[in-house]
């Protein structure tokens, strides 16, 4: 672990996000291919929430499930496999298919009825907002 | 379950620069499935976050080049928090044998997958060569 001096304030998640990044990379695979779960997310956060990001490729808006149990989003969805006319056959067979599910945690309670999906291009943003009570509260500190 | 659940997500690492330059953007081998037809090879590529827009295909002679520009990822106001997939472009090029026709050649995107049809020839008509006398 690097030293990071007091430049940055200290935070919770960027250890961990760097055993993460790294994680996958230690036990790469014929291709030297991150293995991961799918879709891949990427989160973002502030005081307000959290943007969930994935990348989801063949998949409508129609076809993407998101869900929200307590403190964690679930996408669910599947990926149908090209049906070939007769007399076709495969050169080259690189993408994958079939039914996914995908569950992220997200560090605070989340404000249920507010959560947005969007789907576009392929990619899928889930915004995240925090439950207004479960907000850091910013207490004001005078001189005594 | 998928089949294998990773081979839907892009290729990584073996795209070439992917996070080898922090600087420069990303670039990565979009996953291609491809199949013959009796009248057409379709080539079907992942390429999440491109759209009709953002796409170049060229030809040129037999090298067919597909680049996908995508954005960077850049949420104002929050921080990253966990990265699992990493933003850049797409690139890659295809050797066509000769039974394609070089007109013709269709390209659709749609939900970030590309597919591209390209027709083959028809049966090749036996030409009779007249033989001139001296």
């Amino acid at each position: 672990m690097v030293w990071r001096g007091y430049t940055h304030p200290w935070d919770p998640w960027e250890a961990l996000n760097e055993v993460e990044e790294e994680m996958p990379y230690l036990f790469v695979g014929t291709y030297g291919e991150a293995q991961h779960e799918f879709p891949p997310v990427n989160v973002w956060t502030n005081d307000e929430g959290a943007m969930v990001l994935a990348e989801v490729p063949g998949i409508a808006a129609g076809q993407l499930e998101v869900s929200v149990i307590n403190d964690t989003v679930i996408m669910k969805g599947s990926r149908l496999p090209e049906e070939l006319p007769e007399g076709a056959h495969y050169h080259r067979r690189e993408r994958g298919f079939g039914r996914f599910t995908r569950s992220v945690r997200l560090p605070f309670r989340i404000a249920q009825e507010r959560i947005e999906a969007r789907v576009r291009d392929g990619t899928v943003r889930i915004h995240v907002p925090r439950a207004t009570e479960d907000r850091p509260h910013r207490i004001s500190v005078h001189e005594a | 379950m998928a089949q294998d659940p990773k081979a839907m997500a892009k290729s990584d690492v073996r795209g070439g620069t992917a996070g080898k330059h922090k600087d420069r953007p990303a670039v990565f081998t979009p996953r291609a499935d491809i199949f013959e037809t009796g009248d057409a090879i379709v080539v079907i590529a992942d390429m999440p976050g491109v759209n009709k827009n953002s796409l170049e295909i060229t030809l040129e002679e037999n090298i067919l080049t597909v680049d996908g520009r995508v954005e960077p990822e850049l949420l104002d106001g929050f921080t990253q928090a966990h990265r699992e997939f990493k933003v850049g472009n797409y690139h890659r090029t295809f050797t066509l044998s000769d039974a394609v026709s070089r007109d013709g050649i269709v390209a659709v995107v749609k939900d970030g997958v590309l597919r591209l049809t390209l027709p083959k020839f028809g049966p090749t008509r036996a030409r009779k060569i007249p033989v001139q006398g001296e």
